[in-house]
Protein backbone atom coordinates (compact mmCIF):
# COMPACT_ATOMS: atom_id res chain seq x y z
CA UNK A 1 0.00 0.00 0.00
CA UNK A 2 1.20 3.45 -0.83
CA UNK A 3 1.67 5.89 2.03
CA UNK A 4 -0.06 9.03 0.79
CA UNK A 5 1.25 11.14 3.67
CA UNK A 6 4.73 10.64 2.24
CA UNK A 7 3.89 11.41 -1.40
CA UNK A 8 1.59 14.40 -1.34
CA UNK A 9 3.12 17.85 -1.53
CA UNK A 10 3.25 19.50 1.90
CA UNK A 11 2.51 22.86 0.36
CA UNK A 12 -0.66 21.60 -1.25
CA UNK A 13 -1.80 19.54 1.71
CA UNK A 14 -1.54 22.58 3.96
CA UNK A 15 -3.61 24.71 1.57
CA UNK A 16 -7.06 25.42 3.02
CA UNK A 17 -10.07 24.60 0.84
CA UNK A 18 -12.18 27.62 -0.14
CA UNK A 19 -14.45 28.89 2.64
CA UNK A 20 -17.25 29.55 0.19
CA UNK A 21 -17.14 25.92 -0.85
CA UNK A 22 -17.88 24.82 2.69
CA UNK A 23 -20.97 26.98 2.82
CA UNK A 24 -22.18 25.74 -0.55
CA UNK A 25 -21.98 22.16 0.62
CA UNK A 26 -24.39 23.00 3.47
CA UNK A 27 -26.60 25.00 1.11
CA UNK A 28 -27.06 22.08 -1.25
CA UNK A 29 -28.50 19.94 1.55
CA UNK A 30 -31.37 22.31 2.36
CA UNK A 31 -34.37 22.11 -0.01
CA UNK A 32 -36.46 25.12 -1.03
CA UNK A 33 -33.74 27.68 -0.46
CA UNK A 34 -33.80 31.14 -2.02
CA UNK A 35 -30.16 31.80 -2.72
CA UNK A 36 -28.35 35.09 -3.19
CA UNK A 37 -24.96 33.45 -3.17
CA UNK A 38 -23.65 33.01 -6.68
CA UNK A 39 -20.77 34.97 -8.14
CA UNK A 40 -21.74 34.77 -11.79
CA UNK A 41 -24.23 36.60 -14.01
CA UNK A 42 -27.79 35.30 -14.34
CA UNK A 43 -27.83 36.38 -17.98
CA UNK A 44 -27.10 33.87 -20.68
CA UNK A 45 -24.19 34.67 -22.98
CA UNK A 46 -25.64 36.93 -25.73
CA UNK A 47 -26.91 34.81 -28.61
CA UNK A 48 -24.71 36.40 -31.29
CA UNK A 49 -21.67 35.40 -29.22
CA UNK A 50 -22.85 31.82 -28.82
CA UNK A 51 -23.57 31.68 -32.51
CA UNK A 52 -20.01 32.73 -33.34
CA UNK A 53 -18.72 29.74 -31.38
CA UNK A 54 -21.17 27.42 -33.14
CA UNK A 55 -20.07 28.79 -36.52
CA UNK A 56 -16.42 28.20 -35.63
CA UNK A 57 -17.23 24.57 -34.83
CA UNK A 58 -19.17 24.17 -38.05
CA UNK A 59 -16.19 25.42 -39.97
CA UNK A 60 -14.04 22.88 -38.20
CA UNK A 61 -11.89 25.34 -36.30
CA UNK A 62 -10.98 22.80 -33.69
CA UNK A 63 -7.18 22.96 -33.61
CA UNK A 64 -4.91 24.67 -31.07
CA UNK A 65 -4.37 28.37 -31.62
CA UNK A 66 -1.01 30.02 -31.01
CA UNK A 67 0.03 29.95 -27.36
CA UNK A 68 -0.82 33.60 -26.87
CA UNK A 69 -4.21 33.17 -28.55
CA UNK A 70 -5.57 34.17 -31.96
CA UNK A 71 -3.80 37.32 -33.17
CA UNK A 72 -7.08 38.76 -34.45
CA UNK A 73 -8.56 38.28 -30.98
CA UNK A 74 -5.63 39.99 -29.27
CA UNK A 75 -5.87 42.90 -31.71
CA UNK A 76 -9.54 43.29 -30.91
CA UNK A 77 -8.92 43.17 -27.16
CA UNK A 78 -6.19 45.75 -27.55
CA UNK A 79 -8.59 48.10 -29.32
CA UNK A 80 -11.29 47.38 -26.72
CA UNK A 81 -8.96 48.25 -23.83
CA UNK A 82 -8.01 51.47 -25.56
CA UNK A 83 -11.66 52.30 -26.31
CA UNK A 84 -13.11 51.59 -22.90
CA UNK A 85 -10.31 52.12 -20.37
CA UNK A 86 -7.73 54.18 -22.25
CA UNK A 87 -4.93 51.69 -21.73
CA UNK A 88 -2.57 50.49 -24.46
CA UNK A 89 -1.12 47.04 -24.89
CA UNK A 90 0.63 45.69 -27.95
CA UNK A 91 -1.33 42.64 -29.11
CA UNK A 92 1.84 41.00 -30.40
CA UNK A 93 4.01 41.14 -27.32
CA UNK A 94 2.14 42.39 -24.27
CA UNK A 95 -0.91 40.14 -24.04
CA UNK A 96 -1.82 36.48 -23.46
CA UNK A 97 -5.30 34.98 -23.81
CA UNK A 98 -5.88 32.80 -20.75
CA UNK A 99 -8.30 30.23 -19.40
CA UNK A 100 -10.32 32.76 -17.43
CA UNK A 101 -9.06 35.53 -15.19
CA UNK A 102 -8.02 32.82 -12.74
CA UNK A 103 -5.25 31.50 -14.95
CA UNK A 104 -4.12 35.07 -15.60
CA UNK A 105 -3.74 35.65 -11.84
CA UNK A 106 -1.86 32.38 -11.47
CA UNK A 107 0.54 33.27 -14.30
CA UNK A 108 1.23 36.70 -12.84
CA UNK A 109 1.95 35.41 -9.35
CA UNK A 110 4.12 32.53 -10.57
CA UNK A 111 6.12 34.75 -12.90
CA UNK A 112 6.97 37.20 -10.12
CA UNK A 113 6.92 35.56 -6.69
CA UNK A 114 9.84 33.60 -5.28
CA UNK A 115 10.19 31.88 -1.89
CA UNK A 116 10.26 34.46 0.88
CA UNK A 117 8.83 37.30 -1.21
CA UNK A 118 6.05 39.19 0.46
CA UNK A 119 2.81 39.70 -1.48
CA UNK A 120 0.41 42.36 -0.25
CA UNK A 121 -3.15 41.13 -0.54
CA UNK A 122 -6.00 43.54 0.03
CA UNK A 123 -8.87 41.85 1.87
CA UNK A 124 -11.80 41.14 1.91
CA UNK A 125 -11.15 39.67 -1.51
CA UNK A 126 -11.73 36.75 -3.79
CA UNK A 127 -10.23 33.60 -2.34
CA UNK A 128 -7.41 32.63 -4.72
CA UNK A 129 -4.62 35.13 -4.02
CA UNK A 130 -3.37 33.70 -0.73
CA UNK A 131 -3.14 30.02 -1.78
CA UNK A 132 -1.55 30.93 -5.14
CA UNK A 133 1.08 32.98 -3.33
CA UNK A 134 1.77 30.19 -0.88
CA UNK A 135 2.16 27.69 -3.69
CA UNK A 136 5.10 29.77 -4.94
CA UNK A 137 6.60 29.87 -1.46
CA UNK A 138 5.67 33.54 -1.18
CA UNK A 139 4.48 35.09 2.05
CA UNK A 140 0.95 36.48 1.83
CA UNK A 141 0.68 39.72 3.79
CA UNK A 142 -2.97 40.56 4.22
CA UNK A 143 -4.02 44.22 4.31
CA UNK A 144 -7.43 44.37 5.95
CA UNK A 145 -9.58 47.22 4.63
CA UNK A 146 -12.36 48.77 6.66
CA UNK A 147 -15.96 49.70 6.07
CA UNK A 148 -15.13 53.20 7.37
CA UNK A 149 -12.90 53.60 4.31
CA UNK A 150 -15.57 52.04 2.07
CA UNK A 151 -13.25 49.03 1.81
CA UNK A 152 -10.73 51.01 -0.24
CA UNK A 153 -6.99 50.61 0.10
CA UNK A 154 -5.71 53.86 1.60
CA UNK A 155 -2.11 55.07 1.23
CA UNK A 156 -1.70 55.16 5.03
CA UNK A 157 -2.74 51.53 5.31
CA UNK A 158 -0.50 50.49 2.43
CA UNK A 159 2.58 52.20 3.90
CA UNK A 160 2.20 50.22 7.12
CA UNK A 161 2.60 46.92 5.31
CA UNK A 162 5.43 47.62 2.87
CA UNK A 163 8.79 46.08 3.83
CA UNK A 164 12.03 45.58 1.89
CA UNK A 165 10.74 42.10 1.06
CA UNK A 166 7.54 43.32 -0.59
CA UNK A 167 7.49 42.09 -4.19
CA UNK A 168 3.91 42.47 -5.29
CA UNK A 169 0.69 44.28 -4.45
CA UNK A 170 -2.60 42.71 -5.53
CA UNK A 171 -5.36 45.22 -6.17
CA UNK A 172 -8.77 43.53 -6.52
CA UNK A 173 -11.04 46.40 -7.62
CA UNK A 174 -13.97 46.61 -8.36
CA UNK A 175 -14.09 44.23 -5.44
CA UNK A 176 -15.67 40.88 -4.86
CA UNK A 177 -17.17 40.60 -2.17
CA UNK A 178 -17.56 44.21 -0.99
CA UNK A 179 -18.52 45.96 -4.24
CA UNK A 180 -15.96 48.64 -3.39
CA UNK A 181 -14.19 50.55 -6.15
CA UNK A 182 -11.07 52.68 -6.35
CA UNK A 183 -11.46 56.02 -8.14
CA UNK A 184 -8.74 57.68 -10.16
CA UNK A 185 -7.87 59.86 -7.13
CA UNK A 186 -7.69 56.83 -4.85
CA UNK A 187 -5.37 55.05 -7.28
CA UNK A 188 -3.14 58.08 -7.71
CA UNK A 189 -2.52 58.10 -3.98
CA UNK A 190 -1.49 54.44 -4.12
CA UNK A 191 0.79 55.21 -7.07
CA UNK A 192 2.43 57.96 -5.02
CA UNK A 193 3.35 55.44 -2.31
CA UNK A 194 4.85 52.81 -4.58
CA UNK A 195 6.38 54.90 -7.37
CA UNK A 196 9.90 54.82 -5.90
CA UNK A 197 9.79 51.14 -4.94
CA UNK A 198 10.32 47.99 -6.99
CA UNK A 199 6.85 46.64 -6.27
CA UNK A 200 4.85 45.02 -9.07
CA UNK A 201 1.10 45.62 -9.04
CA UNK A 202 -1.27 42.86 -10.08
CA UNK A 203 -4.53 44.62 -10.82
CA UNK A 204 -7.45 42.20 -11.05
CA UNK A 205 -10.05 44.18 -12.99
CA UNK A 206 -12.33 41.33 -13.95
CA UNK A 207 -15.31 43.46 -12.75
CA UNK A 208 -13.99 46.56 -14.55
CA UNK A 209 -17.08 46.87 -16.76
CA UNK A 210 -19.42 46.75 -13.80
CA UNK A 211 -19.25 50.11 -12.07
CA UNK A 212 -22.28 52.26 -11.40
CA UNK A 213 -22.51 55.99 -11.69
CA UNK A 214 -18.92 56.55 -12.76
CA UNK A 215 -16.50 55.13 -15.28
CA UNK A 216 -13.98 52.57 -14.11
CA UNK A 217 -10.40 53.76 -13.95
CA UNK A 218 -7.70 51.16 -14.55
CA UNK A 219 -4.57 51.17 -12.44
CA UNK A 220 -2.59 50.72 -15.67
CA UNK A 221 -3.88 54.14 -16.79
CA UNK A 222 -2.40 55.96 -13.80
CA UNK A 223 0.63 57.95 -15.04
CA UNK A 224 3.91 56.17 -14.37
CA UNK A 225 2.30 52.88 -13.31
CA UNK A 226 2.08 50.99 -16.64
CA UNK A 227 5.65 49.67 -16.37
CA UNK A 228 5.00 47.86 -13.12
CA UNK A 229 1.41 46.77 -13.73
CA UNK A 230 0.07 43.36 -14.66
CA UNK A 231 -3.50 43.81 -15.85
CA UNK A 232 -6.02 40.97 -15.57
CA UNK A 233 -9.29 41.13 -17.48
CA UNK A 234 -11.79 38.64 -18.79
CA UNK A 235 -15.13 37.83 -20.31
CA UNK A 236 -16.90 36.01 -17.48
CA UNK A 237 -18.52 38.89 -15.66
CA UNK A 238 -18.93 41.57 -18.32
CA UNK A 239 -20.29 39.36 -21.11
CA UNK A 240 -21.88 36.64 -18.96
CA UNK A 241 -19.39 34.06 -20.23
CA UNK A 242 -18.26 32.27 -17.06
CA UNK A 243 -18.42 28.76 -18.49
CA UNK A 244 -16.34 29.65 -21.55
CA UNK A 245 -13.26 30.17 -19.35
CA UNK A 246 -11.86 33.12 -21.19
CA UNK A 247 -9.65 35.88 -19.86
CA UNK A 248 -6.43 37.71 -20.61
CA UNK A 249 -3.37 39.12 -18.97
CA UNK A 250 -1.53 42.21 -20.20
CA UNK A 251 1.86 43.40 -19.05
CA UNK A 252 5.10 44.90 -20.34
CA UNK A 253 6.92 42.56 -22.72
CA UNK A 254 9.60 41.60 -20.17
CA UNK A 255 6.96 40.20 -17.84
CA UNK A 256 4.70 38.79 -20.56
CA UNK A 257 7.57 36.73 -21.99
CA UNK A 258 8.01 34.97 -18.67
CA UNK A 259 4.31 34.40 -18.08
CA UNK A 260 4.01 32.98 -21.57
CA UNK A 261 6.45 30.16 -20.74
CA UNK A 262 4.27 28.99 -17.85
CA UNK A 263 1.12 29.28 -19.97
CA UNK A 264 2.77 27.44 -22.85
CA UNK A 265 3.79 24.44 -20.73
CA UNK A 266 0.75 24.24 -18.45
CA UNK A 267 -2.13 25.26 -20.70
CA UNK A 268 -0.95 25.49 -24.34
CA UNK A 269 -3.78 27.82 -25.34
CA UNK A 270 -7.26 28.92 -24.31
CA UNK A 271 -10.10 26.88 -25.89
CA UNK A 272 -10.35 27.74 -29.57
CA UNK A 273 -14.13 27.96 -29.79
CA UNK A 274 -14.18 30.27 -26.76
CA UNK A 275 -11.70 32.52 -28.50
CA UNK A 276 -13.93 32.79 -31.57
CA UNK A 277 -16.87 33.63 -29.32
CA UNK A 278 -14.65 36.19 -27.61
CA UNK A 279 -13.85 37.94 -30.89
CA UNK A 280 -17.55 38.44 -31.53
CA UNK A 281 -18.14 39.64 -27.96
CA UNK A 282 -15.34 42.15 -27.93
CA UNK A 283 -16.17 43.49 -31.40
CA UNK A 284 -19.95 43.70 -31.16
CA UNK A 285 -20.77 43.38 -27.47
CA UNK A 286 -20.55 46.93 -26.11
CA UNK A 287 -24.35 47.19 -26.13
CA UNK A 288 -24.74 43.90 -24.30
CA UNK A 289 -22.47 45.19 -21.56
CA UNK A 290 -24.50 48.38 -21.20
CA UNK A 291 -27.77 46.49 -21.09
CA UNK A 292 -26.65 44.05 -18.40
CA UNK A 293 -25.01 46.82 -16.41
CA UNK A 294 -28.26 48.78 -16.44
CA UNK A 295 -30.14 45.76 -15.12
CA UNK A 296 -27.58 45.15 -12.37
CA UNK A 297 -27.74 48.78 -11.37
CA UNK A 298 -31.55 48.67 -11.04
CA UNK A 299 -31.33 45.56 -8.87
CA UNK A 300 -28.52 47.08 -6.84
CA UNK A 301 -30.68 50.07 -5.96
CA UNK A 302 -33.63 47.86 -5.19
CA UNK A 303 -31.60 45.53 -2.94
CA UNK A 304 -29.92 48.42 -1.11
CA UNK A 305 -33.22 50.16 -0.48
CA UNK A 306 -34.84 46.88 0.59
CA UNK A 307 -32.05 46.10 3.06
CA UNK A 308 -32.21 49.62 4.39
CA UNK A 309 -35.94 49.31 5.02
CA UNK A 310 -35.59 46.11 7.03
CA UNK A 311 -32.82 47.55 9.18
CA UNK A 312 -29.77 46.07 7.52
CA UNK A 313 -28.01 49.12 6.11
CA UNK A 314 -24.75 48.83 4.21
CA UNK A 315 -22.35 51.20 2.52
CA UNK A 316 -23.18 51.85 -1.11
CA UNK A 317 -21.18 49.51 -3.32
CA UNK A 318 -20.29 51.09 -6.66
CA UNK A 319 -19.04 48.04 -8.50
CA UNK A 320 -19.37 44.29 -9.23
CA UNK A 321 -22.72 42.71 -8.30
CA UNK A 322 -22.54 42.35 -4.54
CA UNK A 323 -23.56 44.24 -1.46
CA UNK A 324 -21.73 43.66 1.81
CA UNK A 325 -23.96 44.56 4.76
CA UNK A 326 -22.74 44.63 8.35
CA UNK A 327 -24.42 41.87 10.33
CA UNK A 328 -22.09 41.90 13.35
CA UNK A 329 -24.39 44.20 15.29
CA UNK A 330 -26.89 41.38 15.79
CA UNK A 331 -24.47 39.57 18.09
CA UNK A 332 -23.94 36.57 15.85
CA UNK A 333 -20.79 35.62 13.99
CA UNK A 334 -20.96 35.67 10.18
CA UNK A 335 -21.11 31.88 10.10
CA UNK A 336 -23.84 31.71 12.74
CA UNK A 337 -25.89 34.43 11.07
CA UNK A 338 -25.73 32.85 7.63
CA UNK A 339 -26.29 29.29 8.84
CA UNK A 340 -29.30 30.27 10.94
CA UNK A 341 -30.74 32.36 8.11
CA UNK A 342 -30.34 29.35 5.87
CA UNK A 343 -31.86 26.75 8.21
CA UNK A 344 -34.56 28.91 9.77
CA UNK A 345 -35.74 31.04 6.85
CA UNK A 346 -34.27 29.15 3.90
CA UNK A 347 -32.40 32.09 2.52
CA UNK A 348 -28.74 31.80 1.59
CA UNK A 349 -26.08 34.52 1.65
CA UNK A 350 -22.33 34.03 2.02
CA UNK A 351 -20.54 34.70 5.35
CA UNK A 352 -18.08 37.57 4.93
CA UNK A 353 -15.23 35.72 6.62
CA UNK A 354 -15.04 33.40 3.60
CA UNK A 355 -13.22 36.33 1.96
CA UNK A 356 -10.66 36.85 4.70
CA UNK A 357 -10.71 37.55 8.42
CA UNK A 358 -11.56 41.21 7.83
CA UNK A 359 -14.88 40.09 6.34
CA UNK A 360 -16.04 38.80 9.75
CA UNK A 361 -19.17 40.64 10.84
CA UNK A 362 -20.34 41.03 7.24
CA UNK A 363 -22.08 38.94 4.61
CA UNK A 364 -21.97 38.96 0.83
CA UNK A 365 -25.29 39.26 -0.97
CA UNK A 366 -25.25 38.84 -4.75
CA UNK A 367 -27.75 40.64 -6.96
CA UNK A 368 -27.11 38.58 -10.04
CA UNK A 369 -30.75 37.46 -9.74
CA UNK A 370 -34.15 38.59 -10.97
CA UNK A 371 -35.96 41.42 -9.17
CA UNK A 372 -38.69 38.99 -8.11
CA UNK A 373 -36.13 36.60 -6.62
CA UNK A 374 -34.30 39.36 -4.73
CA UNK A 375 -37.58 40.70 -3.40
CA UNK A 376 -38.59 37.30 -1.99
CA UNK A 377 -35.17 36.92 -0.39
CA UNK A 378 -35.45 40.33 1.30
CA UNK A 379 -38.76 39.23 2.84
CA UNK A 380 -37.07 36.18 4.33
CA UNK A 381 -34.14 38.17 5.70
CA UNK A 382 -36.67 40.59 7.19
CA UNK A 383 -38.44 37.75 9.01
CA UNK A 384 -35.13 36.49 10.33
CA UNK A 385 -34.00 39.90 11.58
CA UNK A 386 -37.27 40.42 13.45
CA UNK A 387 -36.70 37.12 15.19
CA UNK A 388 -33.12 37.76 16.32
CA UNK A 389 -33.45 41.44 17.23
CA UNK B 1 -40.71 64.72 -20.25
CA UNK B 2 -37.40 62.90 -19.86
CA UNK B 3 -37.11 60.61 -22.90
CA UNK B 4 -34.62 58.29 -21.29
CA UNK B 5 -36.78 57.85 -18.19
CA UNK B 6 -39.80 57.06 -20.32
CA UNK B 7 -37.94 54.45 -22.29
CA UNK B 8 -36.54 52.85 -19.11
CA UNK B 9 -39.99 52.65 -17.55
CA UNK B 10 -41.35 51.07 -20.72
CA UNK B 11 -38.62 48.42 -20.79
CA UNK B 12 -39.25 47.58 -17.15
CA UNK B 13 -43.05 47.24 -17.36
CA UNK B 14 -42.82 45.44 -20.67
CA UNK B 15 -40.65 42.87 -18.91
CA UNK B 16 -42.81 42.67 -15.79
CA UNK B 17 -46.16 44.47 -15.73
CA UNK B 18 -46.55 43.80 -12.01
CA UNK B 19 -43.70 46.07 -10.93
CA UNK B 20 -45.12 48.69 -8.57
CA UNK B 21 -44.46 52.39 -9.02
CA UNK B 22 -42.58 52.37 -5.72
CA UNK B 23 -40.24 49.65 -6.91
CA UNK B 24 -39.68 51.25 -10.29
CA UNK B 25 -38.84 54.50 -8.49
CA UNK B 26 -36.14 52.75 -6.43
CA UNK B 27 -34.74 50.87 -9.41
CA UNK B 28 -34.42 54.02 -11.52
CA UNK B 29 -33.38 56.27 -8.64
CA UNK B 30 -36.35 58.64 -9.04
CA UNK B 31 -39.16 59.75 -6.77
CA UNK B 32 -42.47 57.87 -6.76
CA UNK B 33 -44.17 61.08 -7.92
CA UNK B 34 -41.93 61.32 -10.97
CA UNK B 35 -42.67 57.71 -11.91
CA UNK B 36 -46.42 58.15 -11.32
CA UNK B 37 -46.48 61.23 -13.49
CA UNK B 38 -44.49 59.61 -16.29
CA UNK B 39 -46.64 56.48 -16.28
CA UNK B 40 -49.84 58.45 -16.31
CA UNK B 41 -48.55 60.37 -19.29
CA UNK B 42 -47.58 57.18 -21.09
CA UNK B 43 -51.03 55.76 -20.42
CA UNK B 44 -52.85 58.93 -21.48
CA UNK B 45 -50.83 59.19 -24.66
CA UNK B 46 -51.69 55.59 -25.44
CA UNK B 47 -48.06 54.46 -25.32
CA UNK B 48 -48.89 51.99 -22.56
CA UNK B 49 -52.12 50.31 -23.69
CA UNK B 50 -52.56 47.76 -20.96
CA UNK B 51 -50.94 45.41 -18.44
CA UNK B 52 -51.46 41.77 -19.28
CA UNK B 53 -50.32 38.32 -18.23
CA UNK B 54 -48.70 36.01 -20.75
CA UNK B 55 -50.66 32.74 -20.61
CA UNK B 56 -49.75 29.38 -22.08
CA UNK B 57 -53.28 28.13 -22.72
CA UNK B 58 -51.90 24.84 -23.98
CA UNK B 59 -51.22 23.92 -20.38
CA UNK B 60 -54.90 24.36 -19.50
CA UNK B 61 -57.86 22.36 -20.78
CA UNK B 62 -59.10 25.23 -22.91
CA UNK B 63 -59.93 24.16 -26.45
CA UNK B 64 -58.75 26.69 -28.97
CA UNK B 65 -57.07 27.14 -32.33
CA UNK B 66 -55.13 30.03 -33.75
CA UNK B 67 -54.91 30.86 -37.44
CA UNK B 68 -52.99 33.35 -39.52
CA UNK B 69 -55.05 34.69 -42.42
CA UNK B 70 -53.50 36.40 -45.41
CA UNK B 71 -55.89 38.89 -46.96
CA UNK B 72 -55.65 40.66 -50.28
CA UNK B 73 -57.82 43.77 -50.60
CA UNK B 74 -58.44 46.68 -52.94
CA UNK B 75 -57.46 49.89 -51.20
CA UNK B 76 -60.23 52.50 -51.13
CA UNK B 77 -60.10 55.93 -52.68
CA UNK B 78 -59.12 58.56 -50.08
CA UNK B 79 -58.82 56.20 -47.15
CA UNK B 80 -56.41 53.66 -48.57
CA UNK B 81 -56.23 50.53 -46.45
CA UNK B 82 -57.51 52.08 -43.23
CA UNK B 83 -61.27 51.72 -43.58
CA UNK B 84 -61.28 48.00 -44.40
CA UNK B 85 -58.75 47.43 -41.66
CA UNK B 86 -61.02 49.11 -39.15
CA UNK B 87 -63.94 46.87 -40.09
CA UNK B 88 -61.89 43.73 -39.75
CA UNK B 89 -60.15 44.74 -36.55
CA UNK B 90 -63.53 45.37 -34.90
CA UNK B 91 -64.30 41.63 -34.76
CA UNK B 92 -63.47 40.28 -31.30
CA UNK B 93 -62.18 37.09 -32.96
CA UNK B 94 -59.27 39.12 -34.38
CA UNK B 95 -56.35 39.04 -31.95
CA UNK B 96 -53.71 40.83 -34.00
CA UNK B 97 -53.71 42.54 -37.35
CA UNK B 98 -50.99 44.06 -39.50
CA UNK B 99 -50.68 45.76 -42.89
CA UNK B 100 -47.89 43.97 -44.73
CA UNK B 101 -45.53 44.61 -47.60
CA UNK B 102 -45.20 41.85 -50.20
CA UNK B 103 -47.53 39.25 -51.62
CA UNK B 104 -50.62 40.12 -49.60
CA UNK B 105 -51.99 43.12 -47.69
CA UNK B 106 -53.29 42.24 -44.23
CA UNK B 107 -52.03 39.61 -41.86
CA UNK B 108 -54.85 38.77 -39.44
CA UNK B 109 -54.44 36.50 -36.42
CA UNK B 110 -57.70 34.83 -35.45
CA UNK B 111 -58.51 32.75 -32.41
CA UNK B 112 -61.47 30.40 -32.20
CA UNK B 113 -62.68 27.30 -30.39
CA UNK B 114 -62.34 24.92 -33.33
CA UNK B 115 -60.91 24.87 -36.84
CA UNK B 116 -64.43 24.75 -38.17
CA UNK B 117 -65.39 27.86 -36.29
CA UNK B 118 -62.39 29.76 -37.64
CA UNK B 119 -63.00 28.53 -41.17
CA UNK B 120 -66.63 29.66 -40.99
CA UNK B 121 -65.58 33.06 -39.65
CA UNK B 122 -63.20 33.54 -42.56
CA UNK B 123 -65.68 32.36 -45.17
CA UNK B 124 -68.70 34.21 -43.83
CA UNK B 125 -67.26 37.33 -42.28
CA UNK B 126 -63.88 38.19 -43.77
CA UNK B 127 -64.25 36.94 -47.34
CA UNK B 128 -67.57 38.68 -47.81
CA UNK B 129 -66.34 42.14 -46.87
CA UNK B 130 -66.40 44.49 -49.80
CA UNK B 131 -62.92 45.09 -51.27
CA UNK B 132 -61.55 41.79 -49.92
CA UNK B 133 -60.20 39.98 -52.96
CA UNK B 134 -58.95 36.75 -51.45
CA UNK B 135 -58.09 34.97 -48.22
CA UNK B 136 -55.62 32.26 -47.36
CA UNK B 137 -55.84 30.53 -43.98
CA UNK B 138 -52.91 28.95 -42.09
CA UNK B 139 -53.59 27.15 -38.82
CA UNK B 140 -51.02 27.31 -36.04
CA UNK B 141 -49.87 23.85 -35.00
CA UNK B 142 -47.61 24.78 -32.13
CA UNK B 143 -46.53 27.97 -30.38
CA UNK B 144 -42.78 28.14 -29.77
CA UNK B 145 -42.30 31.72 -28.75
CA UNK B 146 -44.63 34.62 -28.04
CA UNK B 147 -43.75 38.18 -27.05
CA UNK B 148 -40.14 37.23 -26.48
CA UNK B 149 -41.00 34.31 -24.20
CA UNK B 150 -40.26 30.72 -25.21
CA UNK B 151 -43.16 28.34 -24.62
CA UNK B 152 -42.05 25.04 -23.11
CA UNK B 153 -38.76 24.92 -24.96
CA UNK B 154 -35.46 26.67 -25.39
CA UNK B 155 -33.24 28.34 -22.86
CA UNK B 156 -36.03 29.88 -20.79
CA UNK B 157 -36.81 26.41 -19.56
CA UNK B 158 -33.30 25.68 -18.29
CA UNK B 159 -33.24 25.84 -14.48
CA UNK B 160 -30.71 28.04 -12.66
CA UNK B 161 -27.61 25.86 -12.81
CA UNK B 162 -25.32 28.31 -11.12
CA UNK B 163 -23.71 27.91 -7.73
CA UNK B 164 -21.16 25.26 -8.50
CA UNK B 165 -18.24 27.62 -8.20
CA UNK B 166 -17.90 31.00 -6.63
Amino acid sequence: MIDYSKVLSDKVVSMKPSGIRKFFDILNEVPGVISLTVGEPDFKTPWHVREAAIASLEKGRTAYTSNTGLLEFRKQISSYLERRFEISYDPASEMIITVGGSEAIDLAIRAIVEPGDEVLIVEPAYVCYVPMTELCGGVPVVIPTRVEDKFKLTPELLKKYITPKTKMLILPYPNNPTGAIMTEEDLKKIAEVIKDTNIVVLTDEIYGELTYGRKHCSFAAIPGMWDRTIYVGGFSKSYAMTGWRLGYVCAPEEITKQMLKIHQYAIMCAPTMSQYAGIEAVMNGDEDIEYMKDCYNQRRRMLLSGLNEIGLPCFEPEGAFYVFPEIGKFGLSSDEFCERLLYEEKCAIVPGNAFGASGEGFARISYAYSVEHISRAIDRIDKFLKKIK
Amino acid sequence: MDKELRSKILSLVEGDARLTKERIAVMLDKSVEEISRAMEELENEGVILGYKALVDWDKTDKEYVTALIELKVTPQRDRGFEKVAERIANYPEVKDMYLMSGAYDYCVIIEGKTMKQVALFVAEKLATIENVLSTSTHFVLRKYKNNGVSFGMGEDDVADERGNIN
